[in-house]
């Protein structure tokens, strides 16, 4: 019940606004203090890998990043469906702001992983089932995006997107498996040949923790844009106008 | 007669079709052209034309679906048509099911002829035909209705067809690569029950979830 009553409070726009700012200094606190412990281990004290040697610390961005463009689609999906059945201001703003950071954070896992695949299996491209899936996320979120530029109003747009949204998270895990047994029927293991190893304690820890610190940074961006976004959408109302002449006289 | 609406919009559709044949013409002249541009690009030898053949033809199909998709709803939109069904009594995912159905009837028969033709012209051994047009059957209403989702998101915009081309194209992966390697299963002899099977089960999902999906997003169209 007390849950409920916060969700109702935080859906208006400008009770959003406030609680993104006052929330952002400490994430990005937490944030400083996780990537600094994170990159600390995985760069320092985690031993080099037996097999691949020191290029393997490529993990400790490419993995989360990985991780990421997945969750965020979570995210953006729960948003959706928020958005389409009870019409919420915020959600319908979070799914554009989250589409652009899942983005960044795919494109962010492609560049990484094939940065990582050229010194290690000696390209930088195969048509792996992962990498082949990671690909189409991309363009999923880039549909997304292109489309809500191509409405002009942006409440229609937003519920637009929503629905693509929708129809895209069905489809994601299809798209995976059949992508998984399209590789694995065509084309024999190139990729899984280099079995994961399992992973040392004194690797895994650092990961974890870039992990969290990757997804607390989504939230700070999530929060920044989604500050910018309702600013733009409310100006016409009467707490954006109070804010602006508040700030212009300080 | 609500149980009936479905059937008056299909049959609209092929009233409509039966006006200008040559519309509905249009995106199979395209599958061959597509077909022929693939021997023309790589080489004329048999072995390796036989190897992708299921491929090209379901590359064309996915394109020739895409073409035939254009603009679906748009005349509709622009003439009041979808205001019209909105707001009538019957439940509007059954008609634009209806609608896209005959859409489908109209483009699948000539579709199946041609392909039946072109894959004798690939190279594909004739014991996979039967595999093939099972495919077709299966996979081209998951084209179509899916398509009509980006199709039906991208009226109220201005910018159209490549726009939809973009929305669209990851969602047919799955259906190209179960569909091409039922086909190529067939093709070396093996069989081609899983990936037909999985067809089966994408149809019966798209088919229950897609109108639903298609009314709404025409709905935002309109509130534009």
């Amino acid at each position: 019940m007390i849950l409920v009553n916060w969700l109702n409070k935080i859906a208006s726009p400008q009770r959003f606004y406030l609680f993104c700012g006052k929330w952002t200094p400490w994430l990005s606190l937490l944030f400083f203090i996780l990537l600094s412990l994170g990159l600390y281990g995985g760069l320092v004290t985690a031993p080099a890998d037996y097999q691949q040697g020191d290029a393997f610390r490529i993990i400790y961005v490419h993995v989360p990043a990985a991780w990421m463009s997945l969750f965020i689609y979570i995210v953006m999906a729960t948003n959706a469906v928020v958005a389409i059945i009870w019409r919420i201001k915020v959600a319908e703003v979070s799914i554009i702001c989250c589409a652009h950071i899942g983005a960044y954070f795919t494109f962010l896992a492609l560049v990484t992983g094939s940065l990582w695949g050229k010194p290690m299996w000696g390209t930088w491209w195969t048509w792996d089932a992962r990498l082949t899936s990671e690909l189409v996320l991309l363009f999923l979120y880039l549909g997304i995006i292109a489309l809500y530029n191509a409405y002009e109003d942006k409440r229609s747009a937003s519920r637009a997107i929503a629905i693509l949204t929708l129809v895209g998270v069905i489809n994601i895990p299809i798209i995976h498996y059949s992508v998984v047994w399209w590789n694995t029927l065509h084309q024999g293991a190139t990729v899984s040949k280099f079995d994961k190893p399992s992973i040392d304690t004194r690797m895994l820890i650092p990961l974890l923790e870039m992990g969290v610190a990757f997804s607390v940074y989504f939230f700070i961006s999530l929060f920044q844009r989604a500050r910018n976004e309702i600013l733009q959408r409310e100006f016409n109302s009467q707490w954006v106008k109070e804010l602006v002449k508040e700030k212009s006289n300080a | 007669m609500p149980e009936l609406s479905f059937f008056i919009l299909l049959q609209r559709e092929f009233t409509i079709a039966s006006r200008c044949t040559q519309q509905f013409l249009l995106p199979v002249f395209f599958f061959c052209l597509v077909v022929l541009l693939f021997p023309l690009g790589l080489s004329p030898s048999p072995e390796l034309i036989q190897t992708i053949a299921p491929g090209i033809i379901w590359v064309a199909t996915l394109l020739a679906v895409l073409f035939s998709l254009d603009n679906l709803f748009l005349e509709d939109f622009e003439d009041g048509f979808i205001e019209l069904l909105i707001f009538s009594p019957c439940s509007l995912p059954v008609l634009l099911a209806g609608k896209v159905s005959g859409l489908w009837l109209i483009i699948i028969a000539p579709l199946l002829a041609i392909s039946a033709l072109l894959s004798v012209f690939l190279g594909l051994p004739v014991e996979s035909l039967s595999t093939l047009m099972i495919s077709l059957l299966l996979g081209t209403p998951i084209l179509m209705f899916v398509g009509a989702i980006a199709a039906a998101l991208t009226t109220g915009t201005q910018q159209n067809s490549m726009l939809s081309t973009l929305l669209i194209l990851p969602l047919y992966i799955p259906v190209l690569i179960f569909a091409s390697s039922a086909v190529q299963n067939a093709a070396t002899g093996l069989s081609a029950s899983p990936q037909l099977y999985m067809l089966s089960a994408l149809l019966v999902l798209t088919l229950t979830l897609a109108p639903v999906a298609i009314s709404s997003a025409l709905k935002i169209g309109l509130s534009q």
